[in-house]
């Protein structure tokens, strides 16, 4: 991926729709958090020394190159125009607590931007690796392939009781978090998610919506809250076997509601895929709404003649930021954001059929 | 057979809720089995706990945690202070942020109980640094080495064991020589 296609592109490697349980696990992430020995952390870094954090990983992006056998690109943020840094928060690249300050903070991206590292965030560094499907496993090797190549270098904020140290105590330990993107029409469709929510805190585990409390398109993030006094394999176990039990609940619930209303789920699916091909404006959480029902009507076998990965673009690509971007304006208005969302929407569906 | 919720449907349809390790089989009719969910969720909803968000249940620890003991032991502010950085555990509990990585040791008695409440814990288990952490690994792998000493103990293969031991007094000695 080239740099300005980062902001353009509809497709991102680790959500091209394949890997376990793809039918209902979107993605898998895990992020560490790192800082060096000797500078104090970015809240009470001076600007010499934010740069100075920076400095050190900039000189060892190489090394990063030379393992992971894929090239880095580093974006300052101060470069970057305010959509551009919108666009990075849609596609969960970067968070929208980097974009606080932007005075030496720097991203170092993969060139299939499944590793993405974040300068001077909270931490001096956030680790993240993307990984498509349920492999949260593989997330975390990449992430200590990098952390590897960083220790190696350059001594750490480490304690022997508390572990790697951190700006905020609740990253205390392993500096792990990992969390899963799901898709769970089923489960919603028979208001079975808020025992999910419920019972989660237990597990220490945390669900919410991806996009907001309502969770728009039926999707849900989960992730780990405690990060110490485990190993970070024991944490990716833990959540690994929470998220296939998820699963198999959305599979049942699935399977219940094809029994007792699939000519509703049907009719849902057809509708929804008809609405997306032919309208001419469509909000954000319309969209979302409809291309949920494609893809359980995809899943399912009751549409035919569709990528499954229909639903993963139009996710990316119906943004409001990555939209706006796309038109290379400043801002737009709801109404001319909507009517663009619509022709992406067409084009998209356009080139998922497959002929059968 | 009647259906399991309403007794008045014949029930067509035979859902299995799995609740931890319980499994329970139900018959339902039609209309009952559109309001599965619902009905799920009354049944349980007394044994759910309330849920809240980790910032809501942070703030709540930062401000109860300093009364607290402010009122069993005062303690004069400058020992809070980091010597590194110069925040304070005010500063603290007021960003929730720590300044640098000499704060946890400056912080390090107030801080853990904020951890075994934050994590249920404050030992850490997880990885080590390579450079940092020398002597740290060495003792993990003490710790693993006499787990399966003792394994293959109780499985009586001696000869295995013995390896064992000779490792751990391999290492035994690597940390005597460093220190
Ligand atoms: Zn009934
Ligand atoms: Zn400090």
């Amino acid at each position: 991926m080239l740099l300005e296609n980062m902001f353009t592109d509809d497709n991102l490697v680790w959500m091209d729709g394949q890997g376990h349980d793809n039918d209902i696990v979107l993605s898998s992430q895990v992020r560490l958090a790192r800082n060096f020995k000797e500078i104090p952390f970015p809240n009470r870094a001076s600007v010499t020394q934010l740069t100075e954090a920076k400095m050190r990983i900039l000189n060892i992006t190489s090394d990063f190159s030379n393992i992971t056998k894929e090239n880095y690109t580093s974006i300052d943020m101060d470069k970057l125009t305010n959509l551009q840094k919108n666009v990075l928060v849609e596609k969960h690249i970067i968070s929208s607590n980097f974009l606080k300050n932007t005075e030496a903070r720097t991203l170092i991206i993969s060139i299939n931007s499944d590793i993405a590292i974040m300068l001077n965030e909270d931490d001096h560094l956030r680790i993240q690796c993307m990984q498509s499907g349920l492999d949260i496993k593989k997330a975390l090797e990449k992430a200590f392939i990098i952390d590897d190549a960083v220790e190696k270098k350059y001594d750490m904020a480490f304690d022997d009781a508390m572990g790697y140290l951190t700006a905020c105590p609740t990253n205390l330990g392993t500096g792990l978090r990992a969390s899963v993107i799901l898709h769970l029409p089923g489960l919603v469709a028979t208001n079975q998610v808020g025992k999910i929510i419920n019972v989660s805190p237990q597990l220490g585990l945390a669900v919410r919506g991806l996009f907001g409390n309502t969770a728009h398109g039926h999707l849900f993030q989960i992730s780990n809250q405690l990060s110490l006094g485990f190993e970070e394999n024991e944490l990716v176990d833990n959540l690994t076997h929470t998220v296939e039990e998820i699963v198999s609940h959305e599979r049942e619930a699935r399977k219940a509601l094809l029994s007792y209303a699939e000519e509703k789920v049907c009719d849902q699916a057809w509708r929804a895929l008809g609405v997306l091909k032919y309208a001419r404006s469509l909000s954000d959480k319309e969209l979302l709404q409809l291309a949920s029902n494609v893809r359980l009507g995809i899943d399912e076998k009751i549409i035919t003649g569709i990528n499954e990965n229909v639903f993963n673009k139009l996710i990316i690509a119906g943004r409001t930021n990555y939209l706006t971007n796309l038109q290379d304006k400043e801002s737009m208005s709801q109404r001319e954001v909507d009517k663009i969302r619509a022709d992406v929407t067409r084009r998209i569906i356009a080139s998922s059929s497959v002929k059968e | 057979m009647l259906c399991d919720n309403c007794k008045k449907n014949e029930a067509c349809i035979h859902i299995t809720q799995i609740n931890g390790n319980k499994k329970i089989d139900r018959y339902l009719c039609e209309d009952c089995a559109a309001n599965y969910g619902e009905f799920i969720m009354q049944e349980n909803s007394e044994d759910q706990p309330e849920v809240f968000s980790i910032n809501d249940f942070l703030s709540g620890i930062f401000h109860n945690t300093p009364q607290a003991e402010e009122t069993a032991e005062p303690v004069k502010s400058e020992e809070y202070t980091c010597p590194a950085c110069g925040m304070t555990y005010m500063d603290f509990t007021r960003s929730g942020k720590i300044g640098c990585s000499k704060c946890y040791d400056t912080f390090r008695s107030k801080l853990e109980p904020l951890l075994r409440r934050i994590h249920g814990a404050s030992k850490h288990n997880g990885k080590i640094p390579q450079r940092a952490g020398k002597m740290l690994n060495i003792q993990q792998e003490l710790a693993l080495l006499r787990k399966q000493i003792q394994e293959y103990i109780t499985k009586e293969e001696y000869e295995k064991a013995a390896q064992v031991r000779d490792c751990i007094r391999r290492l035994e000695n690597d940390i005597e020589s460093k220190e």
